[in-house]
């Protein structure tokens, strides 16, 4: 397996290549206001170490290229390069105080909401149907949705993901008019809580035609770069999604550069149990692996203001980095950082304000800037700033930790320097080659993974987890997994209070190796 | 104390209390939340009267939605179908209501009595009859009172209606309104049975509408100002700080359509080194700590998110998540012999005599 990952951050956009199980090579750019011209300089430093090339010359195969972006949740964040959405919910006479958008902010709602139609539909939490499917209703919501201009369609239903026919029923009526429609299923994207997945959905569709612009543009970089390799988008769950889902879905991709820095150190130390500390350049991100995947999170999260259920890693985040700031009387470290403005208002580099980094230089753990700009700083106050850094991440590991011994804890990310060889709570700290790029080796090494939500009735509690790891499988390989390599990585499941017979609510996810392409 | 409007920030307010005095079950308020900030957006107003104004004569519709959570968070319940119960019972009983009031402060039933205010154009009364969210009709107040157990209404949102006329018992009543509510697809807006003004000044738990509007004030405003939010409710409430740690593990079981299990804790801060169980049947029913009992139903055992303030649910607390425990002294009605035959820790199958954390 050789593939290159690539993490497209705030400030540097970092690419690596593996092979044989090993980093052979790391390079960084600038991040590009157009994001892709950024790829391409970085896939061109990469390129220029001569590592694509083999003994003889000729380019080596490389089975995939695997990007980490946030684009699309900056989208949402910035409310930029939104597309209007229709919304179709099957669900009525339910919910019809509570219609889709109706606890959005006020102002992405403004951008985002190209109408509202509310029709019969929908299922029982037992898969009875709730409401027989009112096609006529959908057809002539379809010709309004046309008449109106609108593409982009998010269709929810009641209890779709335990039947998911009326949604898709419901597309395929709205395709029939709209034949170019985007069209963003809920069921899709999973989890049990209507207003929550629908919001995902909506999203979603806001998001088609950014999807289907940056991923061209992705695939267009890597074409020009010369590579021959199919790409890859990284997922919030430290997975990845083929292209051509990933741009059917790009709301899983939202927030991945956290896991894939995670999962980066899991693979650079080979430890799949430990705790993991990230400390860039404004924040420390502190959590906890568990069998090489991050805890995840699993409540509701805030998108831009808008409520979703989404896999996120479980992160506790405090303002610590390279450039935070710190005052020496009374001792106090960030949580205000310089940012990416460290090469020039950071005193080693000639501007006026002290940070972690000036700290580093002054006591010779950093080659960086110039060192005489710094001397005004003696061992002693050095040692005292190291010590409340030290402090500070003791205490936010400690917060994360699960198991009252000491555990092994992987320090990466380009302000790593911060975090001292022994903390209390912690058997051994370890600091590897290659950390500041940990994203992008996390990036390069995703797997494809599947998941099921649902109820399951009248079953074994073995047969209804035996029947959710199926559907999982059959996700994964849709996803683009190898069906060998698929194994269970969660599986968790909740008898249903209130609810008759046997209901049982199980979750179960499941990942396996990118399927080799032929 | 008399008659005043619900502000829109009462709401608020009221949503993140009533999830805390509900104990981790009742269901989390975020919806019906919705419902009525779409109601006070429509201009509709709704008005807080205390217990002792009721004429004794008064009518009084008694407000719950019966179900599952989680169905609850598919098939919305919009606040037009839970007025209909009430509007059912009205035409049933041949009597305008009065005013009307809540079964459960605990969970997202501590909203809806509003909901049906605001259609019916009436008051909601400062009273419930649990002071918390428990799971069975025969667990409050008016049950330990040996009020009449009946008639009961229920409706569904596509044009169902059901009236119980004549039931024996409360724990009839339970049993057949269940099967009501799961037929209709295990959700039901319900009226229960209406009281008079008397029997509520008598029987009712008091002021609990307000207390959940300043246990909600006092968190929101500690989250503002990035204070204790914890503190900030002991504070308002004479409650009592029992622990704080983390989730290590959450074992869930159904036994006869009940959510029961366990979660165990472990120390931090000043409680390292501790480890701490919670049993519960959809809500918080009993705490030990070492195995030694600390504090059980009828006192409140309030499960809240160590940053936030806001409580954490029987049905999504998780592992690894930080939470402090806070006690909350139980109705003092629930305290009598009769209270606790129907609420103590035996009434939940816990060989346990009450001991309240309150007893000095």
């Amino acid at each position: 397996m050789r593939r290159i990952g690539i993490d497209v951050g705030g400030t540097n956009t970092d690419a690596v290549l593996i092979e044989e199980g090993k980093v052979s090579g790391a390079v960084k750019a600038p991040t590009s206001q157009d994001v892709t011209t950024g790829i391409l300089d970085s896939l061109k430093k990469l390129a220029e170490t001569g590592v694509l090339k083999g003994a003889d010359g000729t380019p080596k195969k490389v089975d995939g290229v695997m990007i980490g972006t946030t684009h699309f949740i900056n989208a949402v964040v910035q409310r930029r390069q939104l597309t209007r959405v229709a919304a179709l919910r099957l669900g009525m006479p339910s919910g019809a105080s509570l219609p889709p958008f109706c606890d959005w902010p006020e102002d992405l709602a403004t951008l985002v909401r190209g109408g509202v139609w509310m029709v019969e539909g929908g299922h029982e939490y037992d898969g009875r149907p709730f409401m027989p499917l009112d096609e006529a209703a959908v057809l002539k919501a379809a010709h309004e949705m046309k008449a109106a201009g609108l593409r982009a369609v998010g269709i929810s239903a009641v209890f779709s993901p335990l039947d998911p026919t009326h949604e898709t029923r419901a597309a395929e009526l709205v395709a029939s008019v709209i034949p170019d429609a985007a069209i963003t299923r809920s069921s899709d994207l999973g989890r049990i809580g209507l207003l929550e997945r629908e919001n995902a959905g909506l999203l979603n569709a806001a998001l088609a035609d950014l999807s289907r612009d940056t991923i061209a543009a992705f695939e267009k970089a890597i074409r020009d770069s010369g590579i021959a390799a199919p790409l890859f988008i990284t997922q919030n769950d430290g997975t990845v999604a083929e292209a051509g889902q990933a741009r059917r879905l790009p709301v899983y991709s939202f927030a991945s550069g956290a896991t894939n820095s995670m999962r980066g150190a899991a693979y650079l130390s080979g430890l799949s149990d430990a705790m993991v500390i990230d400390v860039g350049g404004t924040t420390t991100d502190v959590g906890q692996l568990k069998l090489g995947f991050p805890r995840e999170a699993n409540s509701v999260v805030k998108v831009g203001g808008v409520r979703t259920l989404f896999r996120m890693p479980d992160l506790l985040s405090i303002g610590l980095g390279g450039g935070s700031h710190v005052v020496l009387d009374p001792l106090s470290i960030g949580p205000v950082s310089v940012g990416y403005r460290l090469l020039t208002d950071a005193i080693a580099f000639g501007g006026t304000q002290l940070t972690t980094t000036d700290v580093a230089v002054a006591s010779g753990i950093l080659d960086l800037g110039d060192k005489a700009r710094v001397a005004h700083l003696d061992a002693a106050t050095c040692r005292k700033v190291f010590a409340e850094a030290a402090r500070l991440a003791e205490e936010a590991v400690d917060r994360m930790k699960t198991e009252a011994g000491d555990v092994p804890l992987i320090a990466v990310g380009g302000g790593a320097f911060l975090i001292p060889a022994k903390m209390a709570g912690v058997s051994q700290v370890i600091h590897v080659e290659h950390g500041d790029c940990a994203n992008a080796v996390g990036a390069a090494i995703a797997q494809v993974s599947g998941e099921c939500d649902q109820i399951f009735k009248d079953m074994t509690r073995v047969e209804a987890i035996a029947a959710a790891q199926e559907i999982a499988n059959g996700r994964a390989i849709a996803a683009g997994a190898d069906r060998a390599s698929l194994h269970t990585i969660e599986s968790e499941d909740m008898p249903l209070a209130y609810l008759p017979g046997n209901s049982l609510r199980v979750r179960v996810r499941v990942v396996g190796d990118v399927a080799a392409t032929s | 104390m008399s008659r005043r409007d619900i502000t829109e920030d009462d709401i608020e307010s009221l949503a993140v209390g009533a999830w805390i005095l509900g104990t981790g079950g009742g269901g989390n308020p975020y919806l019906s939340l919705l419902n009525m900030r779409a109601l006070y957006r429509e201009g509709r107003r709704v008005q807080l009267m205390p217990a002792s104004d009721l004429g004794d004569d008064d009518w009084v519709g008694v407000i719950a939605n019966m179900g599952a959570p989680l169905v609850g968070i598919e098939r919305l319940t919009d606040h037009e179908t839970i007025a209909r119960a009430a509007r059912l019972m009205e035409r049933h009983t041949n009597r305008r209501f009065d005013a009307v009031m809540g079964m459960e402060i605990g969970g997202g039933n501590g909203l809806r009595p509003l909901m049906v205010a605001a259609h019916l154009g009436v008051p909601v009364v400062d009273s419930d009859t649990m002071g918390r969210a428990y799971p069975e009709a025969q667990m409050t107040s008016v049950a330990v009172g040996g009020l009449r157990p009946c008639p009961l209404t229920a409706v569904d949102v596509r044009g169902l209606e059901s009236i119980v006329d004549t039931v024996p018992t409360w724990k009839w009543a339970e049993r057949i309104v269940r099967k009501i509510c799961v037929e209709y697809g295990s959700t039901a807006p319900t009226c229960q049975p209406p009281r008079t003004g008397a029997e509520v000044k008598k029987w009712g738990i008091h002021g609990t509408t307000t207390k959940a509007i300043a246990i909600g004030r006092a968190v929101r405003e500690a989250q503002r100002t990035h204070d204790d939010p914890v503190a900030a409710i002991l504070a308002v409430e004479p409650g009592q700080l029992l622990y704080k740690g983390k989730v290590v593990d959450v074992e869930r079981r159904a036994t006869e359509g009940f959510l029961r299990g366990v979660v165990r804790f472990e120390g931090m801060d000043d409680w390292r080194g501790s480890v701490l169980h919670v049993n519960f049947q959809n809500e918080w029913i009993v705490a030990s700590r070492e195995d030694e009992p600390l504090a059980m139903t009828p006192d409140l055992i309030c499960v809240l998110d160590s940053v936030s303030g806001e409580a954490v649910g029987t049905e999504t607390i998780r592992y690894g998540q930080r939470v402090t425990v806070i006690a909350l002294p139980g109705p003092d009605i629930f305290l009598t012999p009769e209270g606790l035959a129907h609420v103590g820790p035996r009434a939940f199958g816990y060989d346990l005599d009450f001991r309240s954390v309150f007893a000095s």
